[in-house]
């Protein structure tokens, strides 16, 4: 035995108290869905842990007539103090059932129980109590004063980080008065349908938030529903495209947030240590399904023997298997389709000529896992330097000029993350300056705040989530003459404001005045794929 | 046969303990009916020296922790105190003379203004600090820090949702406070600082004065250790020369406010106790 081998230290199971059914969150209970039921297997052992409710067409009616209601009759006309004393209380409830969430995080996705206790679930908790204190102080969103809220939100989120997902989705909705159908990713409903169960401990009204659960056509059926006010998607690019040309002509507000292929630059004056250790991290932290994932590894020219080397003996060192073991950091890839992809892209990037390099780890009998790979030698038009894997798989690329850094690192149809490491602060913030990308880590990487604004630049979507900006994206300026604090009114100017509030009418967010959509079920159908990000 | 009450001593509460004034001098409280209610420490200058001293060593400690630790801390106090909801409505109900209702509404609204600066401790920063496109090759950033120790004369005229309504503020940015109870009203506030010790406000954060502000305010206008002096409650001193006292060693100063809108929830008074800074970087790409 050596001392890489402990014993093994698995998480235990026995706080979860799962039921064998799930059914859909609707108005405030679990209902029946009306599709076929699925399963939900630990991608870890591929054995069954509950039976999941299949929301149909008209469970999505369902769904978003009750999120119409509450929000009409409750949550819109609620003060901010008390929604946010809701957010509160949801904030903490999380916090009390921290451990409970991890464990049933770790058994449904496959990812190791130390992310998703250490990193998972602390930035639920952080995520909903951030958002509690912006639901009375909406006047400081950026937007005005009195900005309003949208409506019903409809949410579709990937499976990578089911739980936190989640959370940045429902915690600024509901801050900004909004209220939720959400649907979970069809692999991991898990923590989401224990989540209910906390509303419910919570006493949030009836309606205001509704989870319903299934597959991809579930995902379009919600996004391209004519009652819904906001689409905020989490996922693939294809399918983020997809729901973009869906709700063209609609006036409902979109963000989305789609993949990724970080470059993370590495200089030669970097600290090294750090730096194999945030490029570690940076791509084989949580298997590498991870959206802003720092997939190529730019590394200056002179120091590429010496950081591959390193990485392959730090590489070495990670320990592959059961996700509940508290020692392990490389858990299981979360689906079947998942792991044929990544497999598929892998016999590409050999296939193409780039040499690949993996750990020596034991693979476990059953579930699905990939042990950590790395690709040296890859060209800038290789597949596995253009196209996100989603795995973990690492990509090494050279280069010798700061110059040609950016333009490898640019050289992507996506934006969303990049990381430098360098000593020199002055050229992080000039590198970072050139960089189309809407996430830069400097000499760190995978840093996530509640306070700080996530998204990407071109065809990694549009819009932010987390600080001021993830809450605008939930809000609307005030109609004109009413933003500030009717005081335009009072002020003699009343007569003007009058007038202005009128000719605004029509063009504003009046239910019953909506205009009649003909384009609403326009590639609806292009919609269905699984979600991931 | 009725049980015979256990009454509570009220004491001072500096660097997290409760210390009677080392001057050994107390003064009755009375109820709005004249009857005796407690008595109550006078503090001294001495006890205000002491707070300062306490308050300067919890700064860093204080201001150090993350802005989401904070307001965790911070919303944690609102939690305890709507455990401990029917003491402050008795409390108030007896000392104020008023009713159980009004008595309530000032505790409910003491709960949720300590709610609402809670919520700006990890906020505050994104609205009044700001990125500035300076013309040049310079990262430029200006961010709010706390300016230190705060002494704050609370409003006079209620128990407790003027104290909190003026020390919740200044705890917001990581400023450690020195407050003086209102002298009428002071129980609540020593039943408040019974709260803070049990909750996770680190010791020294919060320091409560009762007695006369008009013998402890001077020492802590000129008190060389304080960085800022909120008056807001001061409107029957000779506040004018607190101010003048207070321009000495430069501190900020806040004015008396009066009526019921004294100390308004308002993000003007975090930002009043924070100093600006301003971080430039070059940038390049050598």
């Amino acid at each position: 035995m050596s001392f890489l081998d402990y014993a093994p230290a698995p998480e235990s199971r026995a706080i979860l108290s799962l039921r064998d059914n799930y059914g859909l969150f609707i108005d405030g209970e679990f209902v029946d869905g009306r599709g076929e039921p699925f399963q939900t297997i630990s991608p870890a052992t591929e054995e069954r842990i509950a039976m999941i409710a299949n929301a149909n067409a008209a469970d999505v009616d369902a769904a978003v007539a009750a999120a119409r209601r509450a929000y009409d009759r409750t949550w819109s006309k609620m003060s901010g103090r008390d929604r946010g004393k809701y957010l509160f209380r949801i904030a903490r409830l999380v916090q009390e059932r921290a451990r409970e969430l991890a464990v049933a995080e770790s058994l449904d996705n496959g990812k190791p129980i130390k992310e998703s206790r250490d990193v998972d679930v602390p930035l639920v908790a952080a995520w909903f109590f951030y958002y509690a204190g912006w639901a009375d102080k909406l006047d400081h969103a950026g937007l005005g004063a009195n900005p309003r809220s949208l409506g019903v939100a409809a949410q579709v989120i990937p499976w990578n980080f089911p739980l936190l997902m989640l959370a940045w989705k429902i915690a600024p909705a509901l801050a900004a008065g909004n209220t939720v159908v959400l649907k979970p990713a069809e692999t991991t409903p898990l923590t989401a349908l224990i989540f209910a169960e906390i509303l419910q401990q919570a006493e949030l009204p009836a309606g205001v938030v509704n989870i319903i659960t299934g597959a991809g056509d579930t995902g379009a059926a919600l996004v391209s529903h004519d009652g819904v006010d906001k689409v905020a998607f989490t996922g693939s690019t294809g399918v983020g495209r997809a729901i973009a040309k869906q709700v063209a002509g609609t006036d409902k507000k979109v963000t989305l947030e789609l993949g990724g292929k970080a470059a993370n630059i590495v200089f030669d004056d970097a600290p090294i240590d750090q730096a194999i250790e945030g490029i570690v991290n940076g791509i084989f932290f949580n298997q590498g399904h991870v959206c802003c994932a720092g997939s190529r590894l730019l590394v200056q020219e002179n120091i590429h023997d010496e950081v591959v080397e390193r990485l392959k003996l730090r590489l070495s060192t990670l320990r592959l298997g059961d996700p509940l073991d508290k020692n392990t950091d490389i858990g299981a890839i979360n689906s079947k389709e998942q792991l044929e992809r990544i497999r598929t892209l892998s016999d590409i990037g050999v296939a193409e000529g780039a040499e690949r390099w993996t750990a020596p780890c034991d693979i476990p009998e059953n579930g699905f896992w990939f042990a950590p790979t790395i690709f040296t030698g890859v060209q800038t038009s290789s597949r596995i330097a253009r196209e996100e894997i989603f795995g973990p798989v690492l990509s090494v690329l050279t280069f010798r000029t700061p110059a040609e850094a950016i333009a490898k690192a640019n050289n992507t149809p996506y934006g969303l993350s990049a990381g430098i490491w360098t000593d020199k602060g002055s050229r992080i913030l000039a590198v970072a300056d050139q960089l189309r990308a809407g996430v830069i880590w400097a000499n760190t990487f995978n840093r996530f705040d509640p306070s700080s604004p996530f998204g990407g630049y071109k065809e990694s979507g549009y819009g932010r989530e987390g600080g001021r900006h993830g809450l605008a994206a939930y809000l609307a300026p005030a109609p004109i003459g009413q933003s500030s604090t009717g005081r335009a009114a009072i002020a003699g100017a009343a007569s003007t404001a009058a007038i202005e509030a009128d000719a605004s009418a029509p063009a504003k967010r009046s239910r019953a005045a909506k205009p009649a959509r003909t384009l609403q079920n326009r590639s609806a159908k292009a919609a269905t794929k699984g979600s991931k990000r | 046969m009725s049980r015979l009450a256990v009454p509570k001593t009220y004491k001072l509460y500096i660097g997290g303990a409760f210390p009677r004034s080392e001057s050994g001098r107390t003064y009755e409280v009375l109820a709005a009916d004249g009857s005796f209610l407690a008595n109550a420490a006078l503090a001294s200058r001495k006890d205000a020296r002491d707070a300062v001293v306490a308050a300067r060593a919890a700064v860093s400690g204080w201001s150090g922790a993350t802005a989401y630790n904070r307001g965790q801390v911070l919303y944690r106090i609102a939690e305890l105190l709507e455990g401990r909801r029917a003491q402050f409505v008795a409390e108030i109900e007896e000392a104020e003379g008023v009713t159980r209702a009004a008595a309530s509404a000032q505790v409910d609204e003491a709960i949720d203004r300590w709610v609402w600066y809670a919520g700006w401790a990890d906020k505050f920063a994104q609205v009044v600090g700001n990125a500035n496109p300076v013309a040049g090759p310079y990262f430029n950033i200006s961010v709010p820090e706390p300016t230190g120790v705060v002494a704050v004369v609370v409003p006079q005229d209620s128990s407790l949702l003027g104290f909190v309504s003026a020390v919740a503020p200044a705890l917001v940015a990581g400023n450690s406070v020195v407050a003086i109870a209102s002298e009428r009203f002071p129980l609540s506030a020593i039943s408040l600082a019974e709260v803070l010790a049990t909750s996770d406000v680190p010791k020294g954060v919060v320091n409560v004065l009762t007695g006369s502000p008009a013998e402890i305010a001077p020492w802590l206008a000129s008190h060389a250790d304080v960085n800022a002096i909120d008056l807001v409650g001061a409107g029957a001193l000779d506040w004018i020369s607190l101010e003048i006292d207070a321009a000495d060693t430069l501190k900020r100063v806040l004015r008396p406010e009066s009526g019921a809108d004294a100390a308004a929830p308002a993000l003007g008074r975090i930002a009043a106790f924070t100093e600006t800074k301003t971080v430039w970087h070059t940038k390049s790409l050598r």
